[in-house]
């Protein structure tokens, strides 16, 4: 069932046109949807729309099969936790969280049923009486989703709710987001600038830039087969390695200096005369074995995470990292054997930056998944 | 051997103390050097003068303030038994009373409607604050002509509907009340402006939050507005306060005083004591009981204030 639905959306101010373009878009019951994108792509902005604390300057917004393109913000029953969560300075933890339910002139004994609830559910119950002052980024956070818990609306809308913590404690609030959002079955929708919350937390993804929708889809599909050169290089961490890419006498050479022998079967369908750009992700630039080695690579820096080890190589203009499983003793400026082929790469018109082929070896690995 | 070795541990741990206070001192003196500029200049135009002033309170002086006999409380004592000073205290309390609640509330009500997001705002706000930049005696000029009393703006709208003139500024029972519209009007540009800064620094989320829950325009005014913007309000009423028992320049320029010292509020009361009767004994003792009426209502002010008052 659709919950809301976004049909030809469209915001200009009045200096700047086209904030956003076009948007169609609509979210499922109980989805968690995330809305990701750079700063300035306008995400925050659909937000506010759907909000309704911006004007929307075209096209129509529905909330339960309903247009509530002109209704203001309290009557499309949803509920919203802003990036600096908005607590009332002057209010206590308790007065802060029922402020909607006092607006709303909700029965007293209801009230405090609700609020006893929801402090029990967010831990804050020890802290009802505390000023947000008195709090730590964590319990502010608390409480910011408590009053949206509180108001028991249907949709809550999450304008980037994490970015104020350190990231240890953000991984933690993932996490509880995602179960609160599980157990109440609220639709969600998220924004966030941080690609690693959108893959970790959403059902589905819409990837934003420059007011334009470059992609709607599961976390694992945007990162399997990004619909164009922005949605590669954003979705992923470490970066997908982007490269320049020629069809040369049997041979695929990548910015002036890899060269990798034409594998048929993966050249098929891809244009030979047109600009190419391939992207390859990290983890499958393969450490060279005796039989399988296509490179030696220099290296030009290694991070030891412990339990994997990111190495990068210059190609040509471009830094590509490497991301191999295990702790490896590689040392910069050793050269060290890589595997590279031709059927983890993705291919991009480099002109339109639209995919032309997806990495084949990643749909297999999807249907074993499945 | 060893001795030698705990003679000197001895001796470089009474250097490093030694060394320590040298450099404490040193970043004494330079402090002292940079508030050097501050202190020379308070205290040749602050403190001296107050100084001076109480000393003066307990002496008779002649003309040129030289002070003749020491008189002891008897200044203080003369004074509280004066029915002109009383009326001075009097007059001074009422025109306070007239005055702060006056220009704090309008100047409020102005300073929200001005924060709205509307065409052509800053015109608004341009001719709200403007009175800030007119001097008192420039004011005070244009508020005579209003309040003349053939020729004055405000008596001709009352023939207009029929009614009788009043004599604004020699009627005993609107001296005063003349006197405080005028000061309230002076004031408002001054109150305005930083009233208007405090609401501009509230976070507009929390009326966006607010808006989500459905709040109205009253409620957010009541429960977010007034909250948020009470260190500022504070501020406000503090200075228009201490402004208040000052009051001079209008007094001087409009009614000098009169009808009847209505209008005599104490400092004037002072410059006339000091400067026209040459009495610098009874004026310097005006002037201390002026500095602890201040003195003691901002100390009850913030001690009031400070469980009302919500710093952010």
């Amino acid at each position: 069932m659709k919950h809301v639905e976004l049909i030809g959306v469209s915001k200009s101010f009045e200096k700047q046109q086209n904030v956003l373009n076009e948007i169609d878009l609509s979210i499922e019951k109980g989805e968690f949807f995330v809305l990701v994108g750079p700063s300035g792509s306008g995400k925050s902005t659909l937000l506010r729309m759907i909000a309704g604390l911006e004007d929307i300057t075209g096209g129509i917004l529905k909330i339960s099969d309903k247009t509530v393109n002109h209704l203001p913000p309290k009557d499309r029953n949803l509920s919203m936790v802003f990036q600096n969560y908005a607590l009332y300075p002057h209010l206590t933890v308790e007065q802060n969280i029922l402020f909607g339910l006092h607006v709303k002139k909700t029965p007293k004994k209801e009230q405090q049923k609700r609020l006893k609830e929801t402090a029990d559910m967010m831990g804050l119950t020890e802290l009802l009486k505390r000023k947000p002052k008195e709090l730590s980024g964590g319990q502010r956070q608390r409480v910011a989703l408590a009053r949206s818990v509180v108001s028991e609306s249907p949709i809550c809308l999450m304008d980037e709710p994490l970015s104020n913590l350190d990231a240890k404690l953000r991984a933690h609030m993932r996490i509880e987001i995602r179960r609160l959002q599980k157990k109440l079955g609220l639709t969600m929708i998220y924004v966030t600038h941080d690609q690693v919350e959108a893959m970790t937390m959403g059902d589905r993804i819409m990837v934003l830039n420059e007011g334009k929708i470059q992609q709607v889809g599961k976390p694992i599909t945007l990162y399997n087969k990004p619909a164009n050169l922005f949605v590669a290089s954003f979705i992923g961490s470490p970066k997908m390695n982007m490269g320049k890419a020629v069809f040369s006498n049997q041979q695929l050479i990548i910015e002036d200096k890899l060269h990798l022998s034409l594998d048929r079967a993966e050249a098929a369908g891809i244009p030979k005369d047109k600009n190419l750009n391939i992207g390859i992700r990290a983890e499958h630039i393969f450490p060279g074995t005796h039989d399988n080695t296509t490179h030696e690579l220099e290296v030009i820096n290694v991070e030891q995470l412990g339990n994997e080890t990111l190495i990068t190589f210059e190609i040509g203009k471009e830094l590509w990292t490497a991301k191999w499983l295990g702790q490896w003793n590689v040392h910069t400026g050793d050269k060290v054997a890589v595997s590279i082929s031709m059927k983890n790469m993705s291919f991009f018109d480099a002109d339109s930056g639209l995919l032309i082929k997806p990495a084949s070896a990643e749909r297999e690995q999807e249907v074993v998944a499945i | 051997m060893s001795e030698a070795a705990i003679h000197s541990e001895e001796l470089t741990a009474l250097s490093f103390e030694k060394i320590k206070k040298k450099q404490r001192i040193i970043s004494f003196l330079k402090g002292m050097l940079f508030l050097m500029p501050s202190i020379v200049l308070f205290s040749i135009f602050l403190f001296y003068p107050l100084v001076r002033t109480i000393y003066l309170s307990f002496f008779l002086t002649d003309a040129s303030g030289t002070p003749t006999a020491f008189v002891g409380l008897d200044n203080f004592i003369q004074m509280f038994t004066s029915p002109v000073f009383l009326q001075s205290m009097q007059s001074t309390f009422l025109f306070v009373h007239y005055t702060v609640p006056g220009t704090v509330l309008i100047g409020l009500f102005l300073a929200v409607i001005a924060n709205e997001k509307l065409k052509g705002i800053g015109f608004f706000r341009t001719i709200f604050s403007s009175t800030m930049g007119i001097s008192v005696a420039a004011g005070s000029v244009f508020w005579l002509f209003l309040f003349n009393p053939t020729m004055g703006w405000l008596n001709q709208i009352l023939g207009f509907f029929g009614m009788e003139s009043i004599g604004w500024l020699t009627d005993p029972n609107f001296a005063l009340i003349s006197v405080s519209v005028t000061t309230i009007w002076m004031n408002l540009g001054f109150t305005f402006l930083i009233l208007l800064g405090g609401l501009q620094s509230i976070d507009s989320y929390l009326y966006e939050n607010a808006d989500i829950d459905g709040a109205g325009y009253f409620y957010k005014l009541r429960r977010i507005t007034i909250p948020m913007l009470s260190p500022t309000l504070f501020f406000v009423l503090t200075v228009s306060l201490i402004n208040a028992f000052q009051t001079f320049g209008q007094i001087d320029m409009l009614t000098r005083g009169g009808p009847q010292n209505e209008t005599n509020l104490i400092v004037y009361s002072i410059y006339q004591e000091a400067f026209m009767n040459y009495q610098y004994g009874t004026a310097s003792a005006q002037a201390v009981v002026l500095f602890v009426i201040i003195l003691i209502l901002t100390l009850v002010q913030f001690k009031l204030g400070e469980r009302k008052v919500h710093y952010q």
